[in-house]
């Protein structure tokens, strides 16, 4: 059992800071990463709100945790899927969001983007193909 | 792979059973229960959602409409009752759960 | 079948841990395993021995710590999220300088690896939350 690899989705629907839900499940994909599955994180819906870009808690008294997605790829986790239809419905695009980037160590180390947008439809068929979808 | 969608907040206050539905696929369900049973009451603006989504079993949990004051009888068309029993089995029959939190 | 549950909510407050318990409670009447059940944010707030409801309403940890003991249940509350609020086994205690601990002796506290092989190992994860 302890050999068998899953494919994790982590679902993010929720804004940073006005609830901890999104530093909180960012640290379980953290941990999760320790544990060699295969896995991706979806941003849907508010979610989006958690990886844009020129985040600043200097006057709010809390940790800014956004610098920790870049870290991400340092970790193996570089399947970021942004879905389209909840940037455009929040007035964003990929411009707004920070460059996040990991090195495949197959192409000589070369830096890739971890980000890719689809559209709702599309998620919908990665979510679909999924394994275990977390919550939070 | 055919997913158990569950919603559990009122699509009054929350997103969730809008995005819910703007995901689930064919073949799949969608489970509504706490406040997400709201969603399943005929003449609401919902009730056009639940009817239009095509390949799509809708179901709600008996003990929280009871518990809500709603009658049976004000479900919209096609939304089966299931109770907790039920609940379990629909997470089993189905290759995983989609929880829209 | 082989199941875990995760819970994102504390008691009371929101209707999570009530449906998780009866999820639970009637997945296990029905013959399934239970692998785990794994308290994530307030949820850890379940944990507590010292809550008090009102006499005639349910005491909703009373009523996890009786379910595992029927079925000897795994219950784990996630240490992160214990120490942010509070929720003190006599490790945590002492590791933190703490004059006092408050975990139910049926639940242990324990690190978020645990959520991630309970998805691991189990055939469902199903998710209670707000």
């Amino acid at each position: 059992m302890s050999e068998q690899i899953k494919k994790f989705l982590y679902l993010n629907r929720r804004a940073p800071y006005g609830t901890i839900y999104a530093w909180e499940s960012l640290e379980v994909v953290l941990i999760g990463a320790a544990f060699d599955q295969k896995v991706s994180l979806a941003f849907v819906d508010d979610g989006v709100f958690e990886i844009v870009k020129g985040q600043d808690t200097s006057e709010s008294g809390f940790k800014n945790f956004s610098p920790t997605y870049a870290a991400l790829g340092d970790y193996d986790v570089n399947q970021l899927f942004v879905e389209k239809e909840s940037l455009e419905e929040r007035g964003l695009s990929i411009d707004d969001l920070m460059h996040l980037t990991w090195e495949d160590e197959d192409e000589d180390w070369a830096e890739k983007d971890s980000i890719r947008v689809v559209s709702r439809s599309e998620l919908s068929e990665i979510m679909a193909d999924q394994d275990v979808v977390f919550s939070f | 792979m055919s997913e158990l969608h569950t919603v559990n907040k009122s699509p009054f206050e929350k997103n969730s059973f809008d995005s819910c539905m703007g995901h689930v696929l064919d073949g799949s369900a969608v489970l509504l229960y706490e406040d997400g049973v709201y969603a399943a009451i005929k003449g609401t603006a919902m009730e056009g959602k639940v009817t239009s989504a095509q390949g799509v079993k809708f179901y709600v949990l008996g003990p929280d409409i009871k518990a809500r004051g709603i009658d049976a009888a004000r479900l919209t068309d096609g939304i089966e009752i299931v109770d907790y029993a039920g609940f379990v089995d629909l997470a089993t029959e189905h290759d995983k759960v989609v929880a829209w939190v | 079948m082989k199941l875990s549950i995760q819970i994102n909510e504390g008691p009371y407050q929101h209707q999570a841990s009530d449906s998780a318990y009866m999820f639970t409670k009637a997945a296990l009447e029905k013959g399934h395993e239970i692998f785990r059940v794994f308290f994530y944010h307030d949820g850890v707030g379940n944990g507590t021995r010292l809550t008090t409801p009102p006499q005639d309403d349910r005491n909703i940890v009373n009523r996890w710590a009786d379910l595992a003991d029927e079925y000897k249940l795994d219950m784990v509350v996630c240490v992160a999220a214990a120490q942010r609020r509070g929720i003190v086994d006599e490790g945590e205690a002492e590791r933190n300088k703490k004059d006092a601990t408050n975990i139910q002796p049926q639940f242990r506290i324990s690190g978020l690896g645990q959520l991630i092989e309970a998805a691991v190992q189990s055939e469902r994860l199903v998710v209670f939350g707000d």
